[in-house]
């Protein structure tokens, strides 16, 4: 059965591999191939999945061993596979919504004369991302860390015609190298303190080694994860993103590259568990980066800019979770289970309203749509229901346990983190009801496009709104399936642990809380955009909306602190360059030349002069011979 | 039993009438086949002579020619021979009543003086450079009388009559012969002989360049002096080594510094083992070694007498001399002076220092091709001298296998330089060589492959052997040695690499030189200089391994 894995890695590699190599005699099936493979991957998934269910929980974790890749003395590294709960919840969540995403671009990307292109990323996303969630160790984790970073470059500038896409595709590498830098120093790190990268022993290791090393390890790791899945400081590639396919965006939003960063904490839990420091810098970005999303979140007119923040937001719930410990790791991993099913709805809602609106994407050109796409406007509703967390839907049962464990964390660190997050869920129902609002209610406000083509709505075709139905399923019923008889805790708690903490408060005041915010939110959304006319053209707004708008100033932070600073530092270094380095550099030539031009007047052609000097060397020759002697 | 048989013929043959009865002599016995080298060289350069006198102006250029080159390649068949046959290792001894060493250096440079001698032959017999000149009249390097004053009616006519001046062939093997002997002499007077039989010849051959005739005699009476001079110091310490030793033998003489023989010449009760005769003798030795060699400052030679000479002469002289002189400087050091080690070495150890820099540095400013090569010859002796001062096993070695791939670059570097002609005869004016790359490539490239090998880049022979000096020189103790060669290999590799940038990246001047197009004599010569700076330098082991095989003296 161990066997499966490398075929589930093996299926959309291939897949990458034939579309993109294969030249243009597979345009006309390549998206059926891909599609497929990436179908077969999922099935293989449920297959294993099934296997999994029938063992007993001690002994549910397979081992596949490839190669021995690096077999080096003192130096080993394979290419071995380890497929436990953990890793099988992303592999069903990777492939699962994966599959649905690689349906939906069939008839989204009809028109793009380079699909097959396309698809031949999307299969290597996938692909990177189970090589991420399965490796066995951290440096081949940090295989399908990179090829993930490649694949999401390849993606976000897919239309490189744009110079938008083009200048985005590159900020989210670059931004990503930074968190990448993270990763490979705690892999170094790891090695000069363990000797090994293999979960296993390292992640057994963390008791006999000192606080101090734990700790680096655990913020180096962290600054790994604030770089692919976008939280405070290194966000800010996340809502440029946007400018790739829909489809993408859905991807990298729901299924991997932001969940890349949750999984990583969570696996490393035990070295987290152990520096207690490094666990209070997680939770610290993830409350920060909740509110951050959430607000930024509030103030964009851009429908998928929303969302991007409406993501960071819950990443940030996620990443919360991950931070608080045991107490915290399942349900990091519930939430991100459903926000990948309600994220990606949501997502894909967004897309076939773009595609039925010119791709158009401001939402003040939008309203009233609910009569023309029913199906979009009813999946879009559930997925809009789950994130705000309305009873019964996936979103409150994640959500809600998460600020709970938040509170369950205990003393005025307890009070401030639920605190936090209480006010996140208000923000959300705020900004998501916005959403809501705009797009499919009150007056048509559609403008024609640049070309002067009225809109004319209209439902998306089948291979769009299937996907979306699938998704919206999942949102309704993911959450409460997983909670009822604490189905999810039980499943994942023999690889991440758990811990109940002691919360000050009711599981019922919790709730009874989050139901009163939520209403609170709605009713404010209600107030501002259902009840008056919403104006095309967006109003200038407040010092804090305009801060949001331009995603709370994190470009002006990045230019003004980094660029600013790091083209200082070049020039400086430049001038150094110029007058000190090559200052000694070309000195020293020019007193060489110097020397040499007065060295070269005592050859003066005379040989008189030149037996002088036979006979001054001579005689110094004998006189130094004779003192050497002599002392 | 060798040092007092040559004190003996020393003495008898200084007139000496001897009381002993008749019977008492014996008669020397001398290696014939040992020495086979040496004599057939110097036996053809007799018959050359000879050609000059009996054979038709007509055909003595071709007789000359095949002559020349039959001997050189006999002989070195010869060295082969003898190495093949153990003489380099287990047979090694001391030949000819212990005034020659047959061992593995010996053969190693005997073997490698001959090989560049002969490929340096070749261009002594190139006679298509001038095309200009070509027609009724035969052009080669060489003047067409060397005895016509220049610029008068007899040179004129001389010309006219299309003399060519073949007597350089004889006087290149005589000059070789002397080579030959000089690096495995094992006394003091056979060194000295050696030393006169093969400068007297270059001093000629100086002399007869076919253009710039007074810069040639010139060159040649400065040589001359300075190499009187020279010599004047070496007969002087051998003189007063004989006074501390009371022999001229390498053998007796360094059993006498070291202390073993205590038994005294009663003739020279008073000088043997006056330590002050010793050190003044040995150090005036190395003058006359170091003047050879052309290290820093007996070095002011060097670059008047190779732009004077006519570039083949240089090109041979730069080659087998150094390989002569350094030969016979190892075998002193390292067989008679080993016991003065303590005393002659920070001596060196100053001499190498300012070799390798001031020759560098000086040929930072240099504008003529020749004189830059007759600098960088310098600090290349430098280089090895740094090698010599190793006093270790694979000093030896490095240094011959230095010298081996040293040799072969420069004797290819001045055969290019014979193609690039203007109206003058050979352009050797930097400034002519501006974008040579643009119009020949091939010759372009070709002189910067060797320009390259003196610099000491890798995949060329220049830095196989700069690796293996410094190495050795390394681990001898020398590491000060190598940090202050590592920087005037810096400081060369300036000048080598101009010239490459001058050649490839300048414009070409209108009224530039052009390249003649070469006989096969050249080509073989250039082709053979190329291959041997890359095969040494691509897979230098076996003849690493072959020099370090060679490295040992006989004692």
């Amino acid at each position: 059965m161990e066997n499966l894995i490398a075929l589930l890695v093996a299926a959309p590699l291939l897949g990458a591999a034939v579309l993109l190599c294969g030249g243009r005699r597979l345009d006309r099936a390549g998206h059926w191939l891909g599609t497929l493979l990436a179908a077969v991957s999922f099935v293989i998934g449920v297959v294993l999945f099934l296997d999994m269910l029938g063992k007993g929980a001690e002994d549910r974790t397979l081992h596949q061993k490839l190669f021995s890749w690096i077999p080096v003395e003192g130096f080993q590294a394979d290419v071995a596979f380890q497929l436990d709960q953990l890793s099988m919840t992303f592999v069903l969540l990777i492939t699962g919504v994966g599959t649905l995403i690689h349906i939906y671009s069939i008839g989204y990307m009809e028109h793009d004369e380079r699909r097959r292109r396309f698809f031949g990323y999307l299969n290597l996303f996938l692909a990177a991302m189970l090589i991420l969630v399965v490796a066995d160790n951290y440096l081949l984790l940090y295989v399908g860390w990179e090829g993930v970073g490649l694949a999401s470059y390849l993606l976000i500038g897919f239309w490189q015609h744009k110079p938008s896409a083009a200048t985005a595709a590159k900020k989210a590498f670059l931004v990503n190298r930074v968190g990448d830098m993270g990763l490979s120093i705690a892999i170094m790190l790891m090695f000069t303190t363990f000797g090994t990268f293999a979960f296993g022993p390292v992640l057994a290791a963390t008791g006999e080694t000192s606080e101090g090393k734990l700790t680096a390890i655990g913020l180096m790791l962290l600054l790994a994860a604030c770089g692919k899945s976008a939280q405070v400081p290194l966000q800010s590639w996340l809502g440029d993103a946007m400018e790739g396919p829909t489809p993408v965006s859905a991807l990298i939003h729901a299924a991997t590259m932001v969940t890349a960063g949750v999984y990583l904490i969570v696996r490393s839990g035990a070295i987290f568990n152990a520096a207690p420091d490094a666990q209070l810098a997680v939770v610290v970005v993830g409350a920060v980066t909740l509110l951050f999303g959430a607000i930024v979140g509030c103030a964009k007119d851009d429908i998928k800019k929303a969302l991007a923040g409406s993501t960071m937001s819950q990443i940030g719930y996620m990443i919360l979770a991950a931070g608080l410990g045991p107490i915290g790791y399942v349900f990091a991993i519930m939430h991100l289970v459903t926000h990948g099913f309600f994220k990606a709805g949501l997502f894909l809602g967004a897309g076939s309203v773009m595609h039925g609106m010119n791709d158009e994407v401001d939402m003040r050109k939008f309203g009233g749509l609910r009569k023309y796409m029913p199906v979009t406007f009813i999946t879009f509703g559930l997925g809009y229901l789950a994130i705000i967390g309305f009873p019964g839907l996936s979103g409150f049962f994640s959500k809600d346990k998460i600020i709970e464990a938040a509170f369950a964390k205990g003393g005025t660190e307890g009070w401030i983190l639920g605190s936090v997050a209480l006010l996140g869920a208000a923000i959300t129902a705020f900004y998501m009801t916005r959403v809501m609002l705009l797009t499919f209610f009150g007056e048509k406000r559609w403008q024609p496009d640049a070309e002067g083509h009225q809109p004319h709505p209209h439902e998306s075709p089948k291979s769009m709104t299937i996907p979306m139905i699938v998704l919206a399923f999942g949102s309704v019923f993911a959450g409460g399936f997983f909670s009822i008889g604490d189905r999810f805790l039980n499943w994942l708690e023999p690889v991440t642990g758990h811990s109940h903490g002691h919360a000050p408060i009711g599981a019922a005041t919790v709730t009874a809380a989050t139901m009163v915010v939520l209403v609170i939110g709605v009713a404010i959304a209600w107030a501002m955009y259902g009840r008056k006319p919403v104006p095309v053209v967006a109003p200038r707004g407040s010092l804090l909306t305009r801060a949001a708008r331009r995603d709370l100033l994190q470009d002006d932070f990045n230019h003004v602190v980094l660029v600013r600073g790091g083209e200082h530092l070049t020039r400086s270094l430049v001038y150094v360059d110029h007058t000190l380095v090559d200052g000694v550099v070309n000195g020293t030539a020019a007193s060489m030349g110097g020397l040499s031009g007065r060295l070269r007047k005592l050859q003066n052609g005379y040989a008189r002069s030149y037996a002088v000097s036979m006979f001054g060397g001579t005689a110094v020759l004998i006189a130094a011979t004779l003192l050497m002697r002599a002392v | 039993m060798s040092a007092t048989a040559v004190h003996s013929l020393w003495t008898m043959a200084g007139g000496v009438t001897s009381t002993a009865p008749v019977e008492k002599f014996k008669a020397p016995v001398i290696e014939y086949t040992q020495l086979a080298p040496v004599l057939i060289v110097i036996g053809v350069a007799v018959v050359g002579v000879l050609v000059e006198a009996f054979v038709p102006r007509r055909a003595r250029y071709y007789t000359q020619v095949f002559l020349t080159v039959v001997a050189l390649a006999a002989a070195f068949a010869a060295v082969v021979g003898l190495a093949a046959g153990g003489y380099g290792t287990t047979k090694a001894h001391i030949a000819a009543m212990g005034a020659i060493a047959i061992d593995g250096p010996t053969l190693f440079l005997q073997g490698t003086i001959l090989l560049t001698s002969l490929v340096a032959v070749f261009t002594f017999a190139e006679r298509r450079l001038d095309p200009a000149a070509h027609g009724k009249h035969v052009v080669d390097s060489f003047a067409a009388q060397a005895a016509s004053v220049p610029g008068s009616d007899s040179e004129k006519a001389a010309v006219r009559a299309g003399f060519t001046t073949t007597e350089v062939f004889p006087l290149v093997l005589f000059s070789v012969a002397g080579m030959l002997v000089f690096p495995a002499a094992n006394d003091l007077l056979t060194l000295f002989v050696a030393l006169e039989v093969f400068s007297l010849p270059l001093y000629l051959l100086c002399a007869v360049a076919r253009r710039k005739r007074l810069m040639s005699q010139e060159a040649a009476v400065k040589y001359f002096l300075l190499g009187a001079f020279s010599s004047a110091f070496l007969l002087f310490g051998i003189a007063l080594l004989y006074g501390y030793a009371g022999s001229v033998s390498y053998a007796t003489i360094a059993n006498v510094v070291n202390g073993s023989v205590t038994q005294i010449d009663p003739a020279l009760a008073d000088t043997m083992g006056n330590d002050a005769l010793l050190l003044i003798g040995g150090a005036m030795i190395l003058t006359g070694l170091l003047f050879k060699v052309g290290a820093v400052p007996f070095h002011m030679w060097t670059p008047d007498v190779y732009q004077g000479a006519p570039t083949p002469v240089t090109g041979f002289m730069a080659a087998a001399t150094k390989v002569a002189a350094f030969g016979a400087l190892l075998r002193l050091l390292y067989v008679v002076l080993p016991g003065l080690a303590w005393d002659w070495r920070p001596v060196m150890w100053a001499v190498a220092i300012i070799t390798m820099l001031g020759g560098a540095i000086v040929a930072i400013t240099q504008t003529d091709i020749k004189r830059l090569l007759a600098y960088s010859s310098i600090a290349h002796a430098g280089f090895i001298l740094a090698g010599v001062i190793a006093t270790t096993p694979d000093g030896i070695s490095s240094v011959l296998f230095y010298l081996g791939a040293y040799s072969f670059v420069t004797v290819g570097a001045f055969a290019v330089v014979t193609l690039v002609r203007d109206a003058g005869g050979e352009a050797t004016h930097l400034s002519k060589w501006a974008g040579l790359g643009r119009r020949s490539p091939l010759v372009a490239a070709v002189f910067a492959v060797f320009l390259l090998a003196f610099a000491g880049i890798p995949l060329t022979s220049g830095f196989s052997g700069k690796f293996a000096v410094f190495k050795a020189a390394a681990d001898g103790g020398a590491g000060g040695l190598v940090v202050v060669g590592v920087i005037s290999s810096a400081i060369a590799a300036f000048f080598y690499i101009r010239v490459i940038v001058l050649m490839f990246f300048s414009e070409p001047k209108a009224d530039g030189p052009t390249v003649a197009v070469p006989s096969p004599l050249t080509m073989t010569t250039i082709a053979v200089g190329v291959a041997v700076t890359l095969v040494l330098g691509l897979a230098p082991q076996y003849f690493l391994d072959l020099a370090s095989q060679a490295g040992v003296f006989v004692r």
